[in-house]
């Protein structure tokens, strides 16, 4: 009699318990500009997110949470749809876009670079060409007073010093767009490493996270290393030019990443900009991007949640969010990429309906 | 209902509870590894090929096998001679003086030292101190690793073995003193013989404490995904491999990091079992 007793309290707790957090989700769910949005990826934006998200809330009440869990993460996250839009530093391969349960979109939102770090005492400045990176990279050239850095350097003492290459660690999409370039300007590379979040690194040794990156590579004389740009932006690291196929030395800057995309981009803007021929593209450069599912009813979302979710998509592209990226050291996109991005929003649909209508 | 039935129930419920927790980790560490061991079988263990790119990933676990075991039996043998002497001291010499207690308060202090902590330290200041005295290279390593995993693990051996000598009767060793023993006799012949089983059990929990540690080792290891030629080489252990890895990693390579995780698991518990063992034959 007891235990029938303890046991129908029990259900009742859960019965009140999922009917509180059946009435939470309605009243997000209607009622308009009252949506809230969850969102989950790669950690490479989430200071221009957090940034702009928060703006977005104070401007329209739409509160958008956002989980830095890494761009793997984003992806799974998205697949099993607990999310309404993921994001991911690489974007999904034709493989990975036959797994999903449904057809995705890609929305490139900011672009970011891979800037290349050195601890050199009294070198300003060093100048990297191609097959400068490939030698250091595979560790053909060991030493910093090799001949060939010499020649590419003139006027610059480089000292007789171990070359020590600092990489990651951690899966990353910094190592994704690092490696993504050297396999296009190495074939050597192409062959033997190839390009993906994480590799089989010729020599070197890793360290997590550009924190981890850059805080090597200080206390390192002789060290060199790849980090991301909005790291090394933001805490003033000393980086090397690297040639662009242009043939010009090319400083990393906001400007000269935004330049990278600056050339013919896909419809779709699954395209890694790596490697750009425009003159003045910083060249180790790329979006990262937001993804969802093209048809927006999908799992009882209402339409109210579906239009929070593109309207905030076509603000974050928007001039308003853009220009906000310079400020956390993110590159804005190019105006024909936003042209892009917006066609793309303007083709989500819910119930085959297009969500966005001019 | 008495309210000891009350105290039974909610007791085997409890421990009914834990055992299923052990239980159902061990079923999804399987389950996650299983498409590593279909697609590499046992080559998976032995192999030292650690490929990730797409395309052409291959996965063994050799490497860091191999650095798991080297840096937690480097850090035994480095803490084995301090860890013994101060419990000797704590819990023989000076046992019971205000000097023994102010050290026992620190050695316990150490071990509540975060990870990161003992991470950060090694990095900025045994790291370059290691450089200094000509350690090879960078002062990443097999090396540097180990010696901040046995710092780490003095603690625990120091004070269960402290504990465990301070537990042999008086009677004993009294008896010995009357038999004209020295101080250093009555400790080599009872002393240690009667805290055997209980030292040893010390320094197979901090042996497994070692096989387990994480942050600080990522820190100091240098991360290369090889098996390493000397104890000066940069190497990577299954722990840190795992933590590193784990964000961006999807199917093959998730996969063949939850099987790593199902290895050192399994190597935690063989190697309790033998410590298990070893007291059970000792006593």
């Amino acid at each position: 009699m007891k235990s029938m007793k303890t046991f129908l309290s029990l259900i009742l707790i859960v019965v009140l318990f999922s009917a509180c957090q059946n009435s939470a989700k309605k009243t997000g769910e209607s009622g308009g500009s009252s949506v809230s949005l969850t969102s989950a990826g790669a950690t490479f934006p989430l200071p221009y997110y957090n940034l702009v998200f928060k703006n977005y809330a104070k401007e329209t009440g739409v509160q958008v949470t956002y989980g830095g869990i890494g761009s793997g993460g984003g992806i799974r996250s998205l697949k099993d749809k607990v999310v309404d839009f993921g994001a991911t530093d690489a974007y999904l391969n034709d493989d990975q876009l036959v797994e999903m349960p449904a057809e995705v979109v890609h929305i490139p939102t900011c672009m970011g670079a891979v800037v290349i770090a050195y601890n050199l005492p009294g070198v300003e400045e060093l100048k990297l060409s191609d097959s400068l990176l490939e030698k250091i990279f595979m560790g053909e050239i060991t030493r910093w007073n090799d001949p060939a850095l010499k020649s590419n350097n003139e006027g610059v003492t480089l000292p007789d010093l171990e070359i020590v290459f600092v990489h990651r660690s951690d899966g990353s999409g910094t190592t994704h767009i690092f490696s993504d370039y050297m396999s296009k300007v190495s074939q050597k590379w192409a062959d033997e490493v190839g390009a993906g979040k994480s590799l089989k690194w010729p020599v070197g040794m890793g360290a997590k996270g550009n924190p981890g990156v850059a805080g090597t590579i200080s206390q390192t004389e002789g060290a060199i290393g790849y980090i991301g740009s909005e790291f090394a932006f933001a805490q003033k690291i000393q980086t090397a030019k690297v040639q662009n196929s242009s043939g010009e030395y090319i400083e990393p800057s906001i400007e000269s990443i935004s330049a990278a995309a600056q050339g013919d981009i896909p419809a779709d803007t699954r395209v890694m900009v790596t490697n750009s021929d425009f003159p003045t593209a910083y060249p180790i450069s790329g979006f990262t991007w937001i993804i969802l599912y093209k048809e927006q009813a999908y799992d009882g979302r209402s339409e109210a949640l579906a239009r929070g979710t593109v309207e905030f998509l076509d603000w974050l592209v928007s001039e308003d969010a853009q220009a906000q990226a310079a400020k956390v050291n993110y590159a804005p996109l190019p105006e024909a990429t936003v042209q892009k991005a917006k066609a793309i929003l303007r083709s989500v649909t819910y119930n085959g309906e297009a969500i966005l209508k001019e | 209902m008495n309210s000891d039935k009350i105290t039974k129930a909610v007791l085997f419920s409890v421990s009914i509870l834990i055992l299923l927790l052990a239980a159902g980790m061990l079923y999804s560490l399987v389950g996650g590894s299983l498409p590593a061991f279909k697609t590499f079988g046992l080559r998976f263990i032995i192999s030292g090929e650690w490929d990730p790119t797409y395309g052409r990933e291959k996965y063994g676990a050799l490497p860091f096998i191999v650095g798991t075991l080297i840096t937690s039996f480097a850090a035994l043998l480095i803490s084995l001679p301090l860890s013994f002497s101060t419990s000797l001291f704590l819990g023989e010499y000076f046992r019971g003086t205000r000097v023994a207690r102010i050290l026992g308060i620190l050695v316990d202090l150490l071990a509540g030292i975060p990870s990161i902590v003992y991470g950060l330290w090694g990095f900025y200041v045994l790291r370059p101190l290691l450089i200094d005295l000509g350690f090879g290279g960078q002062g990443f390593g097999i090396f540097t690793a180990s010696l901040i995993l046995a710092i780490m693990i003095i603690p625990y051996a120091t004070s269960l073995s402290n504990e465990i000598i301070g537990m042999v009767p008086n009677d004993l060793k009294e008896a010995a003193y009357s038999l004209g023993a020295t101080r250093l006799e009555v400790i080599t012949t009872v002393t240690i013989p009667a805290a055997r089983s209980g030292i040893i059990a010390g320094y197979i929990l901090s042996f497994g404490r070692a096989l387990g540690e994480t942050m600080a080792v990522t820190m100091l290891i240098g991360n290369t995904n090889l098996v390493p030629d000397s104890l000066f080489d940069t190497g990577n252990t299954m722990a840190s491999v795992i933590a590193n890895q784990f964000g961006e990693a999807d199917g093959l390579k998730l996969s063949s990091l939850i099987a790593i995780g199902l290895l050192l698991f399994l190597m935690t518990g063989v190697i309790n079992a033998i410590g298990k063992l070893i007291i059970k034959k000792m006593n």
